[in-house]
């Protein structure tokens, strides 16, 4: 897919992205006492028809970012543009013609389908909103669309709760790709799944992506995962982006130590692989995002932690084509 | 390594819900040697959990009921035990720790009574030797100050000192067989890479035997000396650790190695998937439990369900084809 990218050809690009979420005490006078650093600064382009991997632990920040980027949450600073259209800057109607480009697939398949409305209604429900069809073009159209994720077109007037978490993933689907659009930020969209039908969905993702030149943004804590779909991953650590390159050097030539602990900690599926392997174990556990570390983020487990990185924050390199890092050890 | 620990010999429950008898577990036999790691691996709803809870004793009843099967504990039937045997057993000789290290806690009970409670109970220590106790066990497991932490409560704690505390609670009475039964998939890969070390150290330095339950396949294989592959309430294959990973023999265990992303593979290898979903257990089935998700089906297979046969020396397939040739076994 890669190799169908012209260089200038970035869907969105995302800008000194900050957004932080208030701590208020006390109930009828409330007071603020703190904020949750949730994504500080980061900054990157997603090209037209690639997947960028956006991986960490869970309270990165990743989820938040996609959310930021979508304007579900308006940023505390940073520009988004999609296709060179600051999305931070539009409110109300202009907004929301722009959603129509950009989709969202969650996490939880349970959770994010409604569960008195038929998945008919579900997948209908953004043309109609959005005055795209009429509801005899919707029926039609969702018809099509169940049968492009796999799914019978007779099962629209079925309830959710008629289906497996793999089949409601694919109606997640199916609504996220009725407005046709150019973006779609999957967040952990197959961590609820089991194994064997986790490989379903991402096949179905594939294929779609083929089909409609789609772009993606899989956020995911399942680096096995993330470097099989991914053509650019980027690595966050509470709220920062910590490294970001092209997949195959982030997988064999990783620079930030969180990134190589990260990867060294992942199992293999292969028990002679498994014996020889040397991890990194790091210690101790991720701060709270209330009280950042000072400088670095990553300095209190780092095994390469030197005074500098308590004093000041790492910039984002580019240390080798089209490979950043934010760290003073490299 | 010679001495048999464990020999679970036809096990079976069921469930007796409103929506009608769930066959939860059907006939499972396996063993645990002395010092041995046995992994149990199998999607949700398979049976893993249900099988050692049963041995355990642990299933509640109504609803569960364990109908048939023996669970020799060093030749004595944990089964057949007065309720004041298994509980001096439980703790003592076989001790577990769960999935979920937010609510295996008593959150009014501070942890340090918790720890002690086993040692307390099973060892005759007073308090004091028991807290002391308690205090050098979640040293050992990596809490730092541990004698200070004593009196905190478990929320005091995060999510990966709560799941070390748990094991250093199982582990406080030396128990000769310890049972873990998915306790790292909570956690961030970083954390349950500290997990798993501190386990196989625990392991090999008292020289416990370990039953771990898991869905991942890959803590499987740098851990366990032996694998068993559940599906749909049944063993469906059994072999040593690397027997299984280079010569998979059932076409459950083939396909769920397939849909693995691997994340020392490069490259865009399609994932094969396995169709369909597990079958639904409210028959005891009278045909292969994997038929409608099989793609090496024979005629034999809508008839009879096949039990586990050998495959090789120390492996064993249920399965009525040899997946080598796609020929039939018999």
């Amino acid at each position: 897919m890669t190799n169908q990218i012209l260089p200038s050809s970035n869907l969105l690009r995302v800008n000194g992205l900050v957004k932080h979420f208030p701590i208020y005490k006390g109930f009828i006078f409330q007071k603020q006492v703190g904020a949750v650093h949730a994504v500080d600064n980061v900054s990157f382009d997603v090209k037209r028809g690639e997947t960028l991997g956006l991986v960490g632990e869970s309270g990165c920040g990743k989820s938040t970012t996609g959310r930021t980027i979508l304007q579900f949450y308006r940023p505390d600073a940073g520009h988004v543009y999609m296709e060179d259209v600051d999305l931070v800057s539009l409110k109300g109607e202009d907004l929301r013609k722009m959603r129509r480009k950009m989709q969202m697939i969650f996490q939880d398949p349970y959770a994010s389908l409604n569960p008195r409305m038929t998945v008919g209604e579900i997948i209908a429900e953004p043309l109609l909103a959005h005055h795209l069809a009429d509801r005899k073009e919707a029926i039609e159209k969702v018809g099509s669309l169940l049968h492009l994720v796999g799914l019978n077109p007779a099962y629209y007037h079925r309830y959710p709760h008629e289906f497996s978490g793999g089949q409601r993933q694919r109606v997640g689907v199916a609504r996220a790709l009725s407005l046709e659009p150019s973006l779609i930020v999957c967040d952990e969209p197959i961590s609820a799944l089991d194994v064997s039908i986790q490989a379903q969905v991402v096949n179905l993702l594939e294929d779609l992506q083929a089909q409609f030149n789609l772009t993606y943004i899989f956020i995911a804590h399942d680096l096995s995962m993330v470097r099989h779909i991914s053509d650019r991953v980027a690595v966050m650590y509470l709220g920062v982006i910590m490294e970001l390159t092209d997949r195959e050097e982030l997988y064999t030539h990783p620079l930030h130590p969180y990134t190589q602990a990260l990867l060294s900690a992942v199992p293999i599926p292969d028990p002679k692989k498994e014996r020889r392997r040397q991890r990194i174990i790091l210690q101790g556990d991720v701060p709270s995002p209330v009280n950042p570390p000072s400088g670095c983020r990553f300095r209190t487990r780092c095994p390469l932690a030197a005074p500098i990185c308590a004093e000041q924050a790492p910039e984002f390199r580019e240390i080798a084509t089209d490979h950043h890092v934010a760290c003073h050890m490299v | 390594m010679s001495e048999l620990l464990l020999n679970v010999k036809d096990l079976r429950t069921r469930f007796h819900t409103r929506d009608g008898l769930v066959h939860a577990v059907n006939g499972v036999s396996f063993f645990v040697k002395e010092g041995e790691t046995l992994g149990i691996v199998g999607e949700s709803g398979c049976g893993k959990s249900v099988t050692v809870m049963s041995i355990l004793r642990l299933i509640p009843s109504p609803p569960g009921e364990v109908v048939s099967g023996e669970a020799l504990y060093l030749g004595r039937d944990l089964l057949k035990m007065s309720n004041d045997e298994i509980r001096h057993i439980r703790g003592s000789q076989l001790s577990m720790v769960f999935q979920d290290p937010m609510t295996s806690f008593n959150p009014v009970m501070t942890i340090g009574h918790q720890v002690a409670e086993p040692l307390m109970a099973h060892q005759e220590m007073t308090r004091k030797q028991a807290y002391a106790r308690a205090a050098e066990l979640l040293n050992l497991v990596g809490i730092p100050n541990a004698s200070e932490r004593l009196g905190d409560y478990p929320h005091q704690f995060s999510g990966g000192m709560r799941q070390r505390a748990m094991i250093a609670m199982a582990l406080s009475c030396n128990p000769p067989l310890f049972i873990a039964d998915e306790p790292s998939t909570a956690l961030d890969v970083t954390i349950q890479a500290q997990i798993l070390d501190l386990v196989k150290h625990l392991r090999d330095e008292f020289g416990m035997a370990v039953i771990w339950i898991t869905h991942d396949l890959g803590i499987i294989a740098g851990l366990a000396d032996r694998v068993a592959v559940m599906y749909a309430g049944f063993i469906i294959e059994e072999a040593a650790v690397d027997d299984l990973y280079d010569h998979p023999s059932h076409p459950y265990t083939i396909g769920l190695l397939g849909s693995l992303p691997r994340m020392d593979e490069s490259g865009q290898r399609r994932l094969t998937s396995i169709e369909g979903m597990p079958p639904v257990l409210y028959q005891p089935p009278t045909e292969c439990p994997f038929l409608s998700r099989c793609t090496y089906k024979i005629d034999r297979c809508s008839k009879e369900n096949p039990s586990l046969m050998p495959v090789d020396d120390d492996h064993r397939a249920a399965c009525w084809v040899d997946t080598t040739t796609g020929k039939s076994r018999a």
